[in-house]
């Protein structure tokens, strides 16, 4: 068994919500100067050029890219050969969360009770954890806060299998269509195909983790995430929703096995500051 | 270019501001977010005064990472607004005159804009630093329990934005 203590944990998961929150991934960079010599649109040309504005001030700033610092999301894939001393895997990320928002001067954004009194905790926390027991010795973490204004414009459907690749198609382009300037477009699209009703949301989460310029391994995935992406810049969406060609940089399809009943599929949205941190202990 | 407007905003400014506009705002706006909105509306319900002065305000949907030390205000971008447009229309009864946020809003807000002779500008999401940038000064007027949605008055100067839908009900938005 190899030993990892909870405060190394804590320590590690302190510093990537502040870095991930100060800089922006640079494929994101890489992706909004592509998009800025194609748009077509005047003012989505302007609206590109202060985003990459943006992302350079937040760094040498040391400020967040966004203020909407986000619900700390958490992948954790804990190898079996693990154990953890000084306390438990959860309460070491919570520690981690609770002293990155605090030490990074990120905003916090989680009320207690979704519904009646809407309390914030003050802290961030609790963190949304994604637990995986796998094979090894050695503990992954991914950070990826998440900001609410376009988790909000995601969605699930319970399709029929006879909807078929035109019914997923319609499904997430009226979703991206519905959203429209609401989730801070250029967006990245993640889609979740097959599983359950919760797996299925948690596979369109998963698919924003993949590198925005990777490949599927599946062909007729790839080609779907490539025809996805020219449909969905074609609504006219555009940089904040007034119109032009850049309304998403990358879609990325996830699937699983399912029920020979179903066709599970979910959209999650997620806004261009686009953060996310991997780290191995 | 773009339009300089100072705040109070008077009708005259108005009615000279379109949809698509580029404009600089000086002067003194208010935040206000979810939370706050709820409050505010409760206030007007019962006949209570706003906790600021709202002839010809106008309101920021924003709640900022907190202040580095030395710092005015942390990053400041906008946040999503059709989730105030429940309780607009009546803030622009009240005297509200401008409201700054990020994506479409309800058809009853766009006819309580033509029916004061109010606007709305978008600042642009995910631009938080490049906005904090105008802020000059910040402090906390109401509700502090609120935390980041806590009202704060600001003083911007050159705070840059875009006219999404004008005082006419013509809008950016498809």
């Amino acid at each position: 068994m190899r030993q990892i203590v909870a405060g190394k944990i804590a320590d590690t998961v302190c510093q990537m919500c502040i870095s991930a929150n100060y800089y922006i991934d640079p494929q994101v960079i890489e992706c909004i100067e592509k998009a800025r010599k194609s748009e077509t649109s005047p003012l989505g040309k302007k609206i590109l050029e202060m985003m990459l504005e943006n992302y350079r001030l937040a760094a040498e700033k040391q400020m967040p890219i966004c203020q909407d610092t986000g619900v700390a999301v958490v992948f954790a894939e804990v190898g079996q050969d693990v154990k953890i001393l000084g306390g438990t895997l959860e309460e070491a990320i919570n520690d981690g969360i609770r002293r990155g928002y605090k030490e990074g001067f990120l905003r916090k954004s989680m009320v207690a009770d979704p519904l009646f009194d809407r309390k914030n905790t003050t802290d961030n926390t609790p963190a949304i954890i994604h637990l995986r027991l796998v094979a090894g010795n050695s503990l992954k973490l991914i950070v990826a806060p998440k900001g609410g204004g376009s988790e909000n414009m995601s969605t699930i459907a319970m399709m029929k299998p006879a909807d078929g690749v035109e019914g997923v198609t319609d499904f997430v382009l009226k979703t991206v269509k519905n959203a429209g300037g609401n989730p801070c477009p250029p967006i990245i699209v993640g889609v979740g195909i097959g599983g359950n009703f919760e797996q299925c949301a948690l596979l369109a989460k998963r698919a924003l983790l993949r590198p925005l310029n990777d490949v599927h391994p599946d062909e007729s995935y790839g080609n779907l995430e490539k025809e996805l992406l020219e449909k969905i810049n074609q609504l006219n969406v555009g940089p904040q929703g007034f119109g032009g060609k850049t309304t998403a940089l990358a879609v990325k399809i996830e699937h699983m096995p399912c029920h020979i009943a179903s066709l599970p599929v979910a959209v999650n949205i997620q806004c261009h500051v686009h953060r996310h941190l991997e780290k191995t202990l | 270019m773009e339009k300089r407007i100072k705040t109070p905003l008077m009708p005259d400014v108005v009615s000279g501001l379109f949809a698509g506009d580029s404009v600089l705002i000086t002067g003194t706006i208010y935040t206000a977010r979810d939370a706050a909105h709820k409050r505010l509306a409760a206030l007007l319900e019962q006949g209570k005064e706003l906790p600021f002065d709202p002839e010809g305000a106008v309101i920021f949907y924003v709640g900022p990472s907190p202040a580095k030390p030395g710092a005015v205000i942390g990053s400041a971008g906008p946040t999503t607004s059709y989730r105030m447009d429940t309780y607009s229309p009546a803030l622009m009864a009240a005297g509200v005159r401008g409201m700054v946020g990020k994506g479409p809003r309800s058809h009853a807000v766009v006819e309580a804009m033509k029916q004061h002779g109010a606007v709305y500008f978008a600042a642009i999401g995910g631009a938080a630093v490049v906005i904090a940038q105008s802020i000059q000064k910040a402090e906390v007027i109401a509700y502090d329990d609120l935390g980041a949605e806590a009202i704060r008055r600001l003083e911007v100067k050159d705070f840059p934005c875009i006219v999404a839908i004008d005082a006419e009900g013509k809008s950016l938005y498809a």
